[in-house]
């Protein structure tokens, strides 16, 4: 049970001056249950990438297999590969368009073709899950503040039960507080329902605190893929790229730069407290 | 999908066409429109075909591009010649059932196509070589005698402007939407008319928020930026004439010139 993609290369305006290269001879896996953080420039092909793992966008050439069966293949559903892979697309709330927030909800699993009470039942738990309570459902869409209408439209994907939950910077244009909120309900359908995540962000921070892997690609290609550690050993190569290492990262290199024994394989807060205070420990047994 | 509409969109290569004032591109088109209508033998057509086609060879847009940009008015197209063709009456040529084809007819709807044809390739190749602000701008500039009558030039202009940089920006929003709909198994192709025009509501609906939302964000930004109409304006790049703009305008004038006299003695 996997998503794995062979040789996947996507071109845009193929044949006229406009032509580009979006994505590169991209090979990789996903595994059930993996939390994967995908990280990369503007226009690095992050976008492009996401879409054609649900069938959106389709692959100039190399091939893309859900489960072991190619999506490409001739009577595949991609109607079906789309409920199973849900999309969260970059401010999600600019596709909200029902009358109040539990019918937009209800949009995805009536596509689904379930009955009305499967359709309310699913439109409810996935209300519950991104921690919008009944009082909102008869509310208009266009009046819930920035946050808000990120999470109805988060549970407007969520309400399809999807297997693989795809998150295209989910915390842009969001305040710390509401950030804060939408990763917290990440992490618990990834821990609380075993859902796959892939989330796609800009903070190196909120990946590192997070993921299980990250993947890194730079001009369509796939330059990383590996656990955070070891991908933010490159902090140099990612600065080329635009990108960077998580700020402590920074710190414990200019600490022990600066002549402390410091480990600088750290990547977290909590990391780089404990391997702080290791040090001192060790400066004061001297 | 989306991306196929090829009218009205900018072809980035270096050209002297490309290099032209829009104005005398403007003049360009309209000369090459005047031709057309008043042609009325083969020696005026087969002059405008070579007119046409030599200043798409000069401008380096591949006319496969072009002929491209002609799918949108092939029904209009069709449309026209059937009607001539069957409506026509004269010399009867070949008849079968109520119709028939006239040698009147065939001629007719021949040159009604060709002078179609002709008339959509020119004015793409206007907006092929010619930016929208660019064109907005040559427009503004010819049309300033305007201003006498009181007619808002300035005001209009700058609504075609933004107007026009616009249809890009929606025409991706579109697709983003359409996208994220379709992410939520939205389904935009099957089904009668009916249940096609219900599957575009939730299209629509963001489509409209965001292009208002949009169009109150440029007024705000605008007035940030103390815009106050075209009163006392001057612009970064005003239009002058060059030395290609006095060669186009020669050869314009001479094409025109032909087709009168080509009129006139055949």
């Amino acid at each position: 049970m996997a998503i794995i993609l062979e040789h996947v290369e996507y071109k845009y305006s193929e044949g006229t001056p406009m032509e580009t290269d979006a994505l590169h001879d991209v090979n990789l896996e996903i595994q059930d249950g993996e939390f994967i953080g995908l990280i990369g420039h503007t226009g690095s092909g992050k976008s492009t990438l996401i879409q054609h793992l649900n069938g959106l966008m389709r692959a100039t050439s190399g091939d893309i297999r859900y489960n072991g069966s190619s999506i490409y293949a001739e009577g595949f559903s991609m109607k079906e590969l789309r409920s199973k892979v849900g999309l969260v697309f970059q401010y999600p709330e600019h596709q909200l368009f029902e009358v109040d927030v539990f019918t937009d909800v209800c949009f995805g699993p009536k596509n689904q073709g379930l009955s009305k009470e499967e359709t309310e039942e699913r439109a409810k738990e996935a209300l519950s899950l991104v921690g919008i309570g009944e009082s909102y459902y008869k509310k208009s869409p266009f009046e819930l503040s920035g946050g808000e209408k990120r999470r109805v439209a988060i549970a407007g994907v969520l309400a399809m039960k999807p297997e693989v939950l795809i998150l295209d910077e989910p915390t842009a244009g969001l305040d710390p507080k509401g950030r804060d909120e939408i990763l917290g309900q990440v992490v618990r359908l990834h821990r609380e329902q075993g859902m796959t995540v892939i989330l796609v962000s800009h903070s190196m921070e909120d990946v590192a605190k997070y993921v299980d892997r990250i993947m890194v690609m730079n001009h369509g290609e796939l330059v990383f893929n590996d656990m955070p550690k070891a991908v933010f050993a490159h902090y140099k190569e990612l600065e080329q790229m635009g990108l960077a290492a998580p700020q402590v990262t920074y710190i414990a290199h200019a600490l022990k730069d600066a002549g402390f024994p410091m480990k600088t394989d750290v990547i977290t807060v909590e990391e780089a407290e404990e391997a702080i205070l290791c040090t001192l420990g060790k400066e004061r047994e001297k | 999908m989306m991306r196929d509409i090829t009218l009205g969109q900018y072809y980035p290569v270096q050209s002297p066409v490309h290099k032209l004032d829009p104005r005398t591109k403007l003049f360009g088109t309209l000369v090459l429109i005047a031709a057309l209508f008043a042609a009325d033998n083969l020696f005026c057509y087969i002059l405008a075909a070579v007119f046409l086609f030599g200043t798409i060879r000069l401008s380096r847009v591949p006319v496969k591009h072009i002929v491209k940009g002609l799918k949108p008015v092939i029904f209009l197209l069709l449309f026209s010649v059937v009607f001539n063709l069957f409506l026509t009456s004269g010399e009867v040529l070949v008849q079968f059932w109520v119709f028939k084809i006239t040698r009147e007819g065939l001629s007719r709807s021949g040159m009604m196509a060709v002078r179609l044809i002709f008339l959509v390739m020119g004015t793409s190749l206007l907006t092929f070589t010619t930016t929208p602000n660019q064109l907005t701008d040559g427009l503004e500039r010819s049309l300033r005698f305007l201003k006498v009558v009181r007619v808002p030039v300035h005001e209009i202009a700058m609504m075609m402007s933004i107007a026009l940089r616009f249809i890009p920006i929606l025409v991706e929003e579109t697709d983003k939407i359409m996208k994220a709909q379709m992410a939520r198994g939205a389904d935009f192709e099957s089904g009668g008319l009916i249940k096609k025009a219900k599957a575009m509501i939730p299209l629509l609906v963001p489509l409209f928020i965001s292009a208002f939302r949009r169009a109150s964000d440029l007024a705000m930004a605008m007035e940030a930026r103390c815009y106050h109409g075209g009163e006392g304006r001057t612009k970064m790049k005003p239009l002058r004439y060059a030395a290609g703009d006095r060669a186009a305008y020669l050869v314009l004038l001479g094409f025109l010139l032909c087709i009168i006299l080509l009129k006139i003695f055949l």
